[in-house]
């Protein structure tokens, strides 16, 4: 195996926006204000980043192609930008250039952005686009987002002999705990609590997914500056610093959509990219060693099934694991401690990064007392685009 | 001899009652209340005269090679397109060869007949090779008119052939009239027709009679000489004078279908012959008359090898295949009668790439995949590499029509957000038997009919209408089985 990038990379800082409804709010507004804490936080000049990144998923809303919008947006003088595109894990992508630039020793300090701005679009969720090629427009069925993970459940249920009602009864406990945290979280786009039976008696949007068990669609942006630990150290004597232990994707072969093992009931690329980066990252027994983890819940199932595929709860135990409350805030592993996608909001190529802002932030204790993660000094971020038989998924697993 | 070796029926699912109709309309026009009973065969969302024709071209084919086929015409009066030949489509979704000749049928409602008159003729003229006809029609009435209670969808296929044929075409007689009762501007979606009375006793009256007196004298034979008259004609009282006139017996004269599907235009006659044909005995002759701008009356004489198609499976199954749809506006909305608000997520760009379907047209319109040589892998669509990770082989692979095979559900969802003119969309991943997976949207059916594991076949439809370029585009969808298909 290759030697991985552990170690060799530190975070100097990072910003998030409040992500939301921002109809006041441009592209370039939303970067530059998370610009602004990200610099004063890493405590350096903008002229000091040698390169940059921007993730972002729906370039025909508002930032257009090409890596000039980000360059523009925040006036760097002439360095490299590049935009990168992942679906949903553009966020991460944008993160893993800045991160290798920094590690393969071409660059010292490099910024990663991601921006959406999703409410601009003119109706509520995603926009239609044929998003695996041309020849899917032709082919593939009039499907949602929702629907695409909806099914998750269906093949789980038969899988494992779960019921539906068991499974409705965990992926409304998922929705009701991101509510929890996210009422505590004033960057959250929902910041209300919701009861088990609201979650669970919202109308259908893609069977069994009702109307809770849907992240919010926001705008919104988040950046991190990376550099290598040695000047971390010298620029923050005093903080971390946080280190990257393992930055892994892994990538769809074709195999889910084409070909009949996959069970339906999992994410496989989550689980190529879990094992790997444990592997990186030293990690024998996730379950017990990881303090907190950020996932890819786009939908209260994503949520449920990555519980497995992390290989944290065992195969076809996930519900009775959330429904013990493993996942909460105040259980043995929180999942979601800001409120996840459910809640904080799914402005696409933000939520990598807005991910990594939240285990950057509970690992310095930034947060207050009500919603901070005691002790935490290993944390993961799981980052999934695209839909369960089709997509990317990235890992990361940030240290002290 | 040739003769007819295949036929099939096709109606669509939905039924519509025509006293939901009525309460619907009946105050725009009471009178409607005299035309008011039976149901009528509606086409679903996704279904047109192509995809209906295809269906019925399908099941004729059963247990034929459509490799075989020398020609392929299609005939309706509500073809998708003005320019672009709607057989070929139909062809494709066959796996028929491209060396065919075809040709599309229109104009009048016996354009069905001359589309079997000239799959006779072809297959006498060209060594006797087999043709098939697909004849199919959805056709508009306004609301609250004659023609919305009386017009029916549906398709029905004939195989022309002189291979153990099961009924031997023995003469045919041609009437052309330029008769306008029913019309249809070439920028119309709904008919137009002159008075009741004049169509009826100056048209059907008259015409019908006028074919079967010239093919008998023609043939020296006498109406009561067939086992079966098959002619369609949706006025009762005319029905009743037609026959008075030829002195046919009631048992002699084939059921119009008037009360289970309504006049299915262009399709109805070959329709109502796979009726008379599933009941038939050796010997029996059979004439079957068309009409609408004149008429073709055929004659045919059943022979023993009818025997083949005692199942009831080509015609009978196709009407008992039912689903009440009691809903009158969900009617105008499949129909596109009125204008319904899909959201913005309806208005997103669907550019037809036909340089892209060309290079792709079997993987589409065939459902043809790829069987690897190496590990016998199927897969769709078509790889070059084999998917199986165990494999892998490059360009190793034979085309494999995936159509007929039928498959089970991997998983499904029922999906209210997706912009379709029948929410919810309803779809979900289907293994194929013997292997290969796709997602598929099902179709006629709804969520409760779907549990992982239950078995399916496949169905061409409409995978999409682009308003904006006037386009129709096809693909195939999974409906639930019954039964494992074999």
């Amino acid at each position: 195996m290759t030697a991985g990038i552990r170690d060799k990379v530190a975070i100097l800082g990072m910003g998030c926006t409040v992500f939301g409804e921002h109809w006041e709010l441009d592209s370039n507004d939303l970067l530059l204000e998370a610009f602004r804490e990200c610099l004063t936080d890493a405590g350096i000049e903008k002229g000091e980043i040698q390169a940059a990144w921007i993730g972002n998923h729906i370039d025909e809303v508002n930032i257009g192609k090409g890596g000039c919008y980000l360059a523009n947006a925040l006036h760097l003088p002439f360095i490299p930008v590049t935009r990168v595109e992942n679906f949903c894990a553009s966020g991460t992508e944008a993160f893993r250039g800045a991160c290798y630039a920094v590690a393969s020793g071409a660059y010292e300090i490099a910024l990663a952005a991601g921006v959406e701005k999703l409410k601009d679009v003119g109706y509520g969720g995603l926009p239609d686009s044929p998003i695996f090629g041309q020849l899917s427009q032709f082919i593939a069925p009039n499907a949602t987002a929702p629907g695409l993970f909806a099914q998750l459940a269906t093949a789980y249920a038969a899988k494992y002999g779960v019921s539906m009602e068991k499974i409705k009864e965990a992926i409304t406990h998922i929705s009701w705990k991101s509510h929890q945290n996210g009422a505590k979280n004033p960057r959250a786009h929902l910041r209300r609590i919701a009861s088990e039976e609201q979650i669970a008696s919202s109308p259908f949007v893609a069977y069994p997914l009702g109307l809770f068990d849907c992240c919010g669609v926001s705008d919104g942006a988040a950046m991190a500056i990376v550099t290598t630990p040695e000047i971390a150290r010298r620029i923050k004597p005093s903080q971390g610093p946080v280190l990257v232990k393992a930055l892994q994707i892994a990538v769809s072969s074709g195999e889910e959509a084409i070909y009949h093992r996959w069970d339906g009931a999992h994410i496989m690329t989550t689980r190529v990219a879990a094992q790997r980066a444990y592997k990186e990252a030293g990690i024998s027994n996730p379950r017990e060693e990881l303090d907190l983890i950020e996932v890819h819940d786009c939908f209260s199932i994503t949520e449920m099934v990555t519980m497995e595929d992390l290989a944290i709860s065992p195969p076809g135990k996930a519900p009775d694991d959330i429904l013990n409350g493993f996942y909460d805030l105040d259980g043995e592993l929180p999942c979601q401690s800001d409120g996840g996608l459910k809640c904080f909001g799914h402005p696409i190529g933000a939520s990598g990064l807005r991910m990594l802002y939240e285990i950057y932030s509970q690992l310095l204790q930034r947060w207050p007392e009500e919603r901070r993660v005691k002790n935490a000094r290993l944390g993961l971020t799981h980052n999934l685009g695209g839909v369960p038989h089709q997509n990317v998924c990235s890992v990361a697993i940030l240290g002290m | 001899m040739i003769g007819i070796i295949s036929y099939a029926g096709y109606l669509p699912r939905y039924r519509l009652n025509r006293m939901n109709i009525f309460s619907a309309v009946g105050w725009l026009n009471q009178g409607l209340i005299m035309n008011a009973a039976g149901e009528k065969t509606v086409a679903n969302f996704d279904e047109d005269a192509v995809s209906m024709a295809t269906a019925a071209g399908r099941r004729c084919l059963q247990g034929y090679n459509p490799g075989e086929l020398g020609a392929l015409y299609f005939a309706t009066t509500t073809a998708p397109y003005k320019e672009r030949q709607c057989a070929n489509i139909i062809a494709g979704a066959l796996c028929a060869p491209e060396e065919i000749r075809s040709a599309d049928f229109g104009g009048a409602l016996k354009s069905s007949s001359s589309a079997l008159l000239a799959a006779l003729e072809f297959s006498k003229a060209h060594g006797d090779r087999q043709a098939l006809v697909c004849a199919a029609d959805c056709r508009l009435g306004k609301m609250g008119s004659l023609q919305e209670m009386v017009f029916g969808d549906g398709a029905a296929a004939v195989l022309v052939g002189s291979e153990k044929p099961i009924a031997i075409f023995k003469d045919s007689y041609s009437l052309s009239y330029d008769f306008v009762d029913q019309l249809r501007g070439a920028n119309t979606i709904y008919n137009r027709q002159w008075e009741d009375r004049w169509v009826r006793d100056m048209g059907y009256e008259k015409f019908i009679p006028e074919a079967i007196t010239g093919l008998c004298r023609q043939q020296g034979l006498k109406p009561s000489d067939f086992a079966k008259v098959i002619y369609p004609c949706y006025y009762g009282a005319a029905r009743r004078n037609i026959n008075k006139k030829l002195g046919l017996e009631p048992a002699q004269v084939e059921d119009d279908l008037l009360q289970e599907s309504g006049d299915t235009g262009t399709a109805h006659p070959l329709l109502m012959l796979s009726k008379a044909l599933e009941e038939a005995s050796p010997g029996d002759k059979l004439l079957l008359v068309s009409y609408g701008s004149g008429c073709d009356a055929l004659y045919f004489e059943v022979t023993p090898d009818i025997a083949r198609f005692n199942d009831r499976k080509r015609f009978s199954d196709t009407l008992t295949r039912r689903a009440e749809l009691d809903n009158y506006t969900k009617y105008l909305t499949w129909r596109d009668m009125v204008p319904v608000d899909l959201g913005l997520r309806g208005e997103e760009e669907q550019v037809t790439r036909w340089s892209m379907i060309w290079r792709s047209r079997k993987a589409i319109h065939g459902l043809q995949g790829s069987y690897c040589n190496k590990c016998g892998t199927q897969q769709y669509p078509p790889q070059r590499i084999c998917v199986n990770p165990d494999c892998g082989a490059i360009d190793e692979m034979a085309p494999l029509n995936l159509s007929d095979k039928g498959g089970k559900i991997v998983s499904y969802t029922s999906d209210t957000l997706a912009a379709t003119i029948n929410p919810p969309a309803i779809y979900g991943h289907v293994d194929f038997n013997g292997g290969g997976r796709t997602m598929f949207e099902f179709t006629d059916c709804t969520l409760e009919d779907l549990q992982v594991g239950r078995p399916v076949e496949f169905t061409f439809r409409i995978k999409y209408y682009d308003p904006k370029r006037d386009t129709t585009f096809y693909f195939w969808k999974a409906v639930p089985a019954t039964k494992e298909v074999p």
